[in-house]
């Protein structure tokens, strides 16, 4: 049975298929032949295992992650829940679902949380984006809705400051370049994370502050 | 119909070119080539620059069979770069947009970069990769500006090449980068090399010092020496063709979560490690995977040149911009995403 592709992601092919009779998404990390096929073949089995363990840490600290039912590493294919309602926050926010500053807000708040709660856990997301965030909705018009995070291809377990502090440079300057006419969207997240992560808050923000100051010192020389 | 002059010269390559109307006239370039096992230094740069440019001016009036009058615009490169090299062009376009009464204009170098590759390759609206010895970003348009969607936390990829080319003293000439390319192709035992992606950025420099050791082993801080087994033997040449295939894939793998993320069909590579075949060849596979295009050019408009500050300050100019003289300033610093697109109106 060769299922409709319902996206191809950076990381490989999302289809509907079946898990002990449970219909569910597989996510399937083909041969990426650009790459030495030594490579290739680490990268894929390192991410495989990152994305299924971070997912099980996750909804043991209560965040909401797809819940993963099998993990073929010869096939390359991961064999996980599916929610067919849900969209990325990237699609709310760019499509317009709601423009009400309250319920924007509301979201990155939960965002926030949901951040701040996997850092304390030392889950390092590594791809943090609005793509990688998922809303599922309770009720039709979004009123109601479940915040999901996603694809943890590039996850790993840190207790240091460092990783969790470049973890959230990166989804500041994704905000930016994605949601650039919303500029406030980092502070709303951060302001959330602080109160849940208030343990190591201050390392974590003060690594964060210097990579970013690494980044703008850059000379970047043509 | 505008006529544009644009002068180069934010590294070690110093270039003048000339278009008119999407006519290229002439495209002239010279570059500071310094010993194996050194990098060139910002005060000898501009020495060199300095010492060429006046002929360089010459030979592309020349080439393009023009008189100064002709020219409409005179553009120069305001920044990213080394500033001593900058100021050389800057002092120059000053000095030839008084004496010709020409207005003058400012560019972004990393924006010309951009336009050359567009405008050469007719790409549209693409995801671009660009990567050069000073830089190393993912960007996409939108909103009336080029948004950096992923780039090196620390060092540039030109930068990691260039260092491991000095490491291992390759021949500057024609260029390091160039010169390992075309040893990784003997290359045949693959070396696994840290692999640093986080989300759409990188990192260079812990696979620099990691490669380093490899090369020399006299670098490494003493520990090891216990295991009996003798450590496999790696030659420069694999080492090369390591060195690429691991962080060209690092590059393929931000340029597809970026096209992802932005639902774009369409990649340029452009800046000068982009003329680099390799590159081009892994980024063509990921696009074909992906029902998508690449768009890359050769050399000649690759690697830094007068013609894409030419370009670029002619469909500013068009635009509108203006710049007063008390402005044509240089600054090291320069980013990407500061420049308002007046020239695009999608």
């Amino acid at each position: 049975m060769k299922a409709d592709i319902l996206k191809q992601g950076a990381e490989g092919r999302l289809y509907i298929g079946e898990s002990n009779g449970v219909s569910c998404l597989v996510k399937e990390r083909f041969v990426k032949s650009y790459r030495h096929p030594v490579l290739d073949n680490q990268i894929t089995r390192q991410r495989m295992k990152a994305e299924t363990k971070a997912s099980e840490r996750c909804l043991k600290a209560g965040i909401l992650a797809p819940k993963v039912l099998h993990m073929d590493l010869k096939e390359r294919k991961i064999y996980m829940e599916y929610f067919d309602k849900a969209i990325t926050v990237k699609e709310f926010v760019n499509k317009g679902i709601s423009k009400d500053p309250k319920v924007i807000n509301e979201l990155f708040e939960k965002i926030g949380t949901i951040i701040g709660t996997m850092h304390s856990k030392n889950i390092i997301h590594g791809d943090l984006t609005t793509s990688n965030i998922l809303m599922n909705p309770k009720t039709e018009d979004f009123s109601e809705y479940d915040v999901i995070m996603i694809d943890f291809g590039l996850s790993h377990y840190e207790e240091g400051a460092e990783d969790k502090g470049v973890d959230l440079y990166v989804l500041e300057r994704a905000l930016l370049s994605t949601h650039s006419e919303l500029p406030e969207l980092f502070e709303i997240i951060l302001k959330s994370y602080k109160k849940v992560n208030s343990k190591e808050e201050t390392t974590v923000i003060a690594k964060f502050e210097e990579v970013r100051a690494r980044g703008r010192k850059r000379t970047m020389i043509g | 119909m505008v006529c544009a002059i644009g002068f180069e010269g934010s590294a070690n390559k110093i270039g003048i070119g000339i278009i008119r109307d999407g006519q290229v006239l002439a495209n002239v370039r010279k570059t500071y080539i310094t010993p194996p096992g050194e990098g060139f230094l910002p005060k000898e740069t501009a020495k060199h620059h300095r010492e060429v440019v006046i002929g360089l001016v010459k030979e592309a009036l020349e080439v393009a069979k023009i008189s100064s009058n002709e020219i409409d615009v005179v553009c120069y490169t305001k920044g990213p770069g080394m500033a001593p090299p900058l100021l050389v062009c800057a002092i120059v376009a000053r000095t030839v947009s008084l004496l010709w009464k020409k207005p003058l204009i400012g560019v972004n170098h990393c924006i010309g970069h951009i336009e050359m590759g567009r405008f050469i390759t007719n790409a549209k609206n693409p995801t671009i990769l660009y990567v050069s010895g000073g830089n190393t970003q993912v960007i996409a348009y939108s909103n009336k500006r080029y948004r950096i969607f992923g780039e090196t936390i620390d060092i540039a990829i030109g930068n990691c090449l260039d260092r491991f080319a000095r490491i291992i003293k390759l021949s500057n000439d024609p260029s390091p980068g160039y010169n390992i390319e075309q040893m990784a192709k003997k290359g045949t035992k693959f070396v696994s090399l840290p692999y640093v992606v986080k989300g759409m950025d990188v990192s260079f420099s812990g696979i620099l010092s990691h490669i380093e050791q490899i090369a020399d082993p006299s670098k490494q801080k003493q520990k090891k020496k216990k295991t009996e087994e003798p450590e496999e033997e790696y030659s420069h040449a694999d080492l090369c063709f390591s060195l690429q295939e691991t962080i060209f894939a690092m590059l393929v793998e931000i340029t597809e979560r970026a096209m992802a993320h932005c639902e774009s069909q369409e990649v340029l590579i452009c800046g000068g490690v982009g003329c680099n075949k390799r590159l081009q060849e892994m980024m063509e596979i990921m696009c074909k995977e992906r029902g998508g295009h690449l768009f890359a050019t050769d050399e000649r408009y690759c690697i830094d040149n007068g013609l894409m500050i030419a370009h670029t300050g002619a469909e500013m100019f068009k635009s509108g911009t203006r710049m007063d003289y008390e402005d044509s300033t240089v600054t090291q610093r320069f980013r990407t995403d500061e420049v308002l697109v007046t020239w695009r109106d999608d």
